[in-house]
């Protein structure tokens, strides 16, 4: 289970772009996925099918379109680099753009079926109660929503650590800045006698993967307790 | 203290056209499933936006407000309380974005639900849920109450024991409470006030006792249902179980009265339980036989007939066959008695509390 040195950079750069593109993502996923479930507006349709793009588009394409927007000569990307000094091609911070957008769709769903299954009437009653709006989302809503939040989250999460296309194609495979568990494996086995350490870093990334399904399991199961009232 | 409403609202075939108003004390919004009823209480709420809609409280313009400046209590058919809160935390919900309610303490113990406070809404009854509903929506410290059906969900039992606590909420509370209802016997012991609801449209409105009397009413509230509402004094309790009530007309023998000697209370007498005889009756196992005058009479579609009377100054209300109207020749204006069995009275249909 030991690593190498460029073994345990991939790891935590992996945690690093996960944990950022998770966090980067949850409030506007948070956001749209209430816009979806509770809202009708023109054009929520065409919403709908662009959060799902990420899901059915192929990796590469995404990760190519994201290059052409959010690339150094990119139209976002100088916008970026000029007014916040932020760069985003080949780097980590890039890894983790790629990897938040191929999250969203997954957290997006798993948000907006848990406030569809929130009760409407329980918002109206705190309205009548004298609660704004906001307000009815923070102390309603969203506490009643957490177990779908947290689904959302591991998902999210899950699937920016195994975030191989749109990530490699955006931002390379450098080692050090944009090198993450899977395109370290997909390096190792590009080499002659790569295998065992490639087979270190599966071990790895199915550790990581199986911990944060079980820890949300667990905190789900303590919020559904607490909501439950038992 | 006056509501002022006035709305239209279209949704299919169904149109809605209404305009009434609701003074202080109860004002039932009373009809069929469908008669619009839920759909006027949740305008007035701000949880329906109608086509066209002139809501006025106080002079204040209403439905121009948003929901959470309406400073209304809204007690639902089902409790709606929050899940992931106890019930403590659901009570303190009410005074967290409003006025804080001073009297936590006595609206608490007035509704009974000091024991529950550290339950979770989903291990209490139906009665209790509803309890605490309305300790809920009092604490948010409303000008204006609005009950939907809050009964409509508990069986009997449960409901003659939440009925007390309504008692006792419209008489220790200033506010003015708009109740929904397909019940007759809760708005004959709640309302002051009541709105007749027919196919989108106000039939009939004004002071309980006049609506629950007027002969008119009887195919609106179901000829089964129809029935005066009076005034009573309870004057004695026999050994024999048979309470002696003080009318305007006179005294009549009840059974099961539980207020107690000196209460007033209400009682409804059902169109279909009054007898009526052109000479005074004797020989009769009803006791109760009142002096009364017929104030108007008006045949009803089928072959009954309903006659409305004057008895000492309360209105009473009979069904009789249109065959009887014809051999009895019953005019306005006839003096005749009415007989009323002791039996007769339902005792949910008694009130125990004050009028």
């Amino acid at each position: 289970m030991m690593l190498d040195d460029a073994g345990w950079t991939a790891l935590r750069l992996s945690l690093q772009v996960g944990v950022t593109a998770t966090m980067l993502a949850l409030p506007l996923a948070i956001w749209v996925a209430w816009l979806l479930a509770r809202r009708d507006f023109w054009g929520k349709q065409t919403l709908n099918a662009l959060v799902h793009l990420p899901l059915v588009l192929p990796p590469v394409v995404t990760g190519y379109l994201l290059l052409i927007a959010f690339g150094r000569n990119g139209p976002a990307g100088r916008f970026l680099e000029e007014t916040f000094g932020l760069v985003l091609a080949f780097r980590w911070t890039g890894a983790a753009l790629a990897a938040a957008i191929m999250g969203f769709p997954l957290m997006v769903r798993a948000i907006r079926l848990a406030i569809e299954a929130v009760d409407p009437k329980l918002e109206e009653a705190a309205r009548t109660l004298g609660a704004p709006g906001w307000a009815v989302f923070g102390s309603i809503t969203l506490p009643l929503i957490l177990p779908g939040v947290l689904a959302g989250v591991v998902m999210g999460f899950a699937k920016a650590i195994g975030e191989f296309g749109a990530t490699i194609t955006f931002v390379a495979n450098i080692p050090g800045e944009t090198q993450t568990l899977p395109s370290a494996i997909y390096a190792l086995l590009q080499v002659p006698g790569g295998e065992d350490a490639a087979i270190r870093l599966v071990l790895w990334a199915c550790l990581l993967a199986l911990g944060a399904v079980v820890l949300s399991e667990w905190l789900a199961r303590r919020v559904a307790r607490r909501i439950a009232g038992a | 203290m006056t509501l002022s409403v006035a709305l239209r609202h279209r949704f299919g075939d169904f149109a809605l056209d209404v305009a009434f108003q609701a003074g202080p004390g109860v004002t039932a919004l009373f009809g069929r499933s469908g008669a619009g009823k839920t759909t006027i209480v949740n305008a007035v709420a701000g949880l329906l936006r109608p086509d066209h809609a002139d809501i006025t409280f106080d002079g204040q313009r209403f439905d121009t407000l948003p929901v959470h400046k309406r400073r209304i209590g809204y007690v639902f058919q089902d409790a709606r309380l929050f899940p992931h809160m106890n019930v403590a935390d659901n009570l303190d919900y009410a005074s967290r974005y409003g006025a804080r309610a001073s009297d936590r303490p006595r609206i608490i113990d007035m509704l009974g639900i000091g024991p529950l406070l550290t339950r979770h809404p989903a291990t209490l009854s139906g009665g209790e849920k509803q309890r605490v509903a309305l300790g809920r929506a009092l604490l948010s410290n409303p000008r204006l109450l609005l009950m939907d059906e809050p009964l409509a969900a508990l069986d009997a039992q449960r409901k003659a024991n939440i009925l007390p606590y309504l008692d006792r909420l419209k008489a220790e509370t200033g506010v003015p409470i708009l109740y929904v209802s397909h019940a007759v016997d809760e708005v004959a012991r709640l309302a002051d006030h009541m709105v007749l609801l027919s196919g989108g449209e106000v039939a009939r409105a004004g002071p309980l006792f006049d609506v629950m009397a007027d002969p008119a009413a009887v195919p609106l509230l179901g000829v089964r249902e129809a029935g005066a509402v009076l005034r009573g004094h309870v004057v004695a309790h026999g050994d024999d179980g048979l309470s002696t009530l003080q009318l305007a007309a006179g005294q009549i023998q009840l059974l099961g009265v539980q207020a107690p000697v000196g209460a007033d209370l209400r009682l409804r007498v059902l169109a279909q339980d009054v007898l009526l005889s052109l000479s005074e009756p004797a020989g009769l196992s009803a006791q109760n036989i009142l002096p009364v005058t017929i104030t108007a009479i008006r045949a009803g579609d089928g072959p009954g007939a309903a006659i409305a009377l004057d008895a000492g100054g309360d209105a009473l209300l009979a069904r009789v066959t249109g065959r009887a109207v014809q051999t009895m020749k019953l005019t306005e204006g006839l003096r005749l008695f009415a007989v009323i069995k002791a039996t007769s009275v339902a005792q949910s249909a008694i009130s125990g509390a004050a009028i």
